[in-house]
């Protein structure tokens, strides 16, 4: 270890606020939001980018912030969960979770919902398959899909009754 | 358990210059970090061994994609995502861009690169195999200058490559190719998403004249290195395109590839399946199906 504290200011905004974030260089994203911002709404899942618990947003584009170190973020913008809603007013894909119950235990659906978010910004009306590819990267130990696929599908096509789906996609519902 | 973050150095230099100087005066001291989806998964799992890092993810002299008649040049930090979004790619080398699009979840490919799934070096990587089939160049950058090095001859060993120490991958070009040439790549894994390959292909080939022209086949996960199957090439180049000289590529392609178990897969599992992309890459080239 070195015998002086190496840890930088590093200049960024989170959420829409300007933050200096005092951290050792590769200390990662995820721990600097939860521990230093204190906005645990972010979780760890597998801390190896496989599972998305800890989805944020990064310049515009999710990232997975157990796998990006503090140094690789000054000057940039990042939003989490807790930057989502716009005060008291969810956003629909929040809300979408709830009316269609997407979330289980809980510990995916931030992830969920920032890759959701993203999604529907970049793509307003996508398929059943472009939501399955959007949130491959995130994955549910509830195993709890399907409500998540309806939550998105909800959020994006409010007036939809019966949400629309591919009927190529092999695996879409058939009994819960 | 997670290695010791405040015993890691992650120096990030302002220009491409100051870099390469940094790597030229202390060689070895310094490797380079880029979207970080690797070495960051290390870290966590306290097999980082290396402390010292440079950051380059900043450095705008690797990035960009340029197009000239004869090449595409991709700078070593074009992300997943780019290479997706790019329309001469998507038309020209479409399985580039499908290992792209298979590599990891959205949130991997906004940050894992090109060059970094080269330099990497892990014979299970996804690009390695489409890099090796459309025959990438490298280009090595040192104080001491530029040199330019065929793909092919990149990896020597299990992580080992032909670079200096002094030297930092900055781009990756790719000749621009015959139009009718026909594309297969084919990643196999545990599930369709997220998922490190068990077998790797990516292949390309046109029928010419009633022969097999333009051939070339690589394999990802099957040897230390990703690996071109140049005598199954041979195998096949000129050859008349039939039954018998699928099975005897098939059984030329068994003696070139060393699969072996791991905790991936096995090597019976593996030989299996190569050999059966690779038949199934034949059988649709002479039927003219292979799509990208």
């Amino acid at each position: 270890m070195p015998a002086t504290d190496s840890r930088k200011p590093i200049q960024c905004t989170v959420n829409g606020s300007s933050e200096t974030l005092l951290a050792y260089p590769m200390e990662r994203l995820l721990d600097v939001l939860r521990e230093q911002l204190h906005l645990t709404g972010t979780k760890e899942g597998c801390g190896e980018g496989e599972c998305g618990a800890c989805t944020v947003l990064v310049d515009g584009r999710i990232v997975n912030s157990c796998l990006v170190p503090v140094a690789q973020l000054e000057g940039s913008s990042i939003k989490t969960i807790e930057g989502v809603a716009s005060g008291e007013q969810l956003h629909a894909v929040q809300q979408a979770f709830i009316d269609c119950g997407g979330a289980q235990c809980g510990i995916c659906t931030p992830g969920m919902v920032m890759a959701a978010v993203d999604l529907l910004e970049r793509n307003p009306n996508p398929t059943e398959a472009d939501i399955r590819n959007g949130l491959a990267g995130n994955l549910c130990r509830c195993t709890g899909y399907m409500k998540i696929f309806d939550s998105v599908f909800r959020a994006c096509q409010k007036q939809a009754i019966e949400p629309r789906r591919d009927s190529s996609q092999p695996g879409t519902r058939k009994s819960k | 358990m997670r290695g010791n973050i405040p015993s890691y150095a992650l120096v990030s230099p302002g220009k491409l210059g100051e870099a390469l100087s940094l790597l030229a005066s202390e060689p070895g001291v310094w490797q380079p970090f880029a979207g970080g989806t690797d070495l960051m998964v290390l870290l966590e799992s306290g097999k980082l061994s290396h402390k010292n890092y440079l950051n380059i993810w900043n450095l705008g002299e690797l990035r960009g994609i340029t197009a000239t008649t004869d090449h595409l040049t991709l700078g070593a930090l074009t992300t997943y995502t780019e290479v997706q979004s790019n329309p001469i790619l998507r038309e020209e080398f479409p399985m580039l861009c499908q290992a792209a699009s298979e590599t990891g979840g959205l949130a991997i490919q906004n940050r894992g690169t090109l060059g970094g799934n080269i330099a990497n070096a892990s014979p299970a990587a996804d690009s390695p195999p489409a890099l090796l089939a459309y025959n990438a160049e490298l280009e090595l950058l040192s104080v001491r200058g530029s040199r330019w090095v065929p793909y092919q001859t990149f990896h020597t060993g299990y992580k080992k490559m032909i670079m200096e120490p002094d030297e930092l991958l900055a781009r990756v070009r790719l000749p621009r190719l015959w139009p009718d040439l026909h594309h297969y790549y084919r990643k196999v894994g545990t599930r369709k998403a997220q998922a490190i390959s068990k077998v790797c292909l990516a292949a390309t080939a046109r029928v010419y004249e009633g022969t097999v022209d333009k051939v070339r086949i690589a394999f990802g996960s099957i040897a230390p290195i990703p690996l071109r199957c140049i005598k199954t090439e041979d195998t096949l180049r000129g050859a008349r395109l039939d039954a018998g000289i699928i099975e005897k590529a098939k059984a030329e392609l068994a003696r070139e590839i060393v699969p072996i178990d791991d905790i991936r897969s096995t090597k019976n599992y593996r030989l299996r399946v190569s050999l059966n992309l690779l038949e199934d890459f034949l059988y649709r080239l002479s039927r003219a199906e292979v799509v990208s």
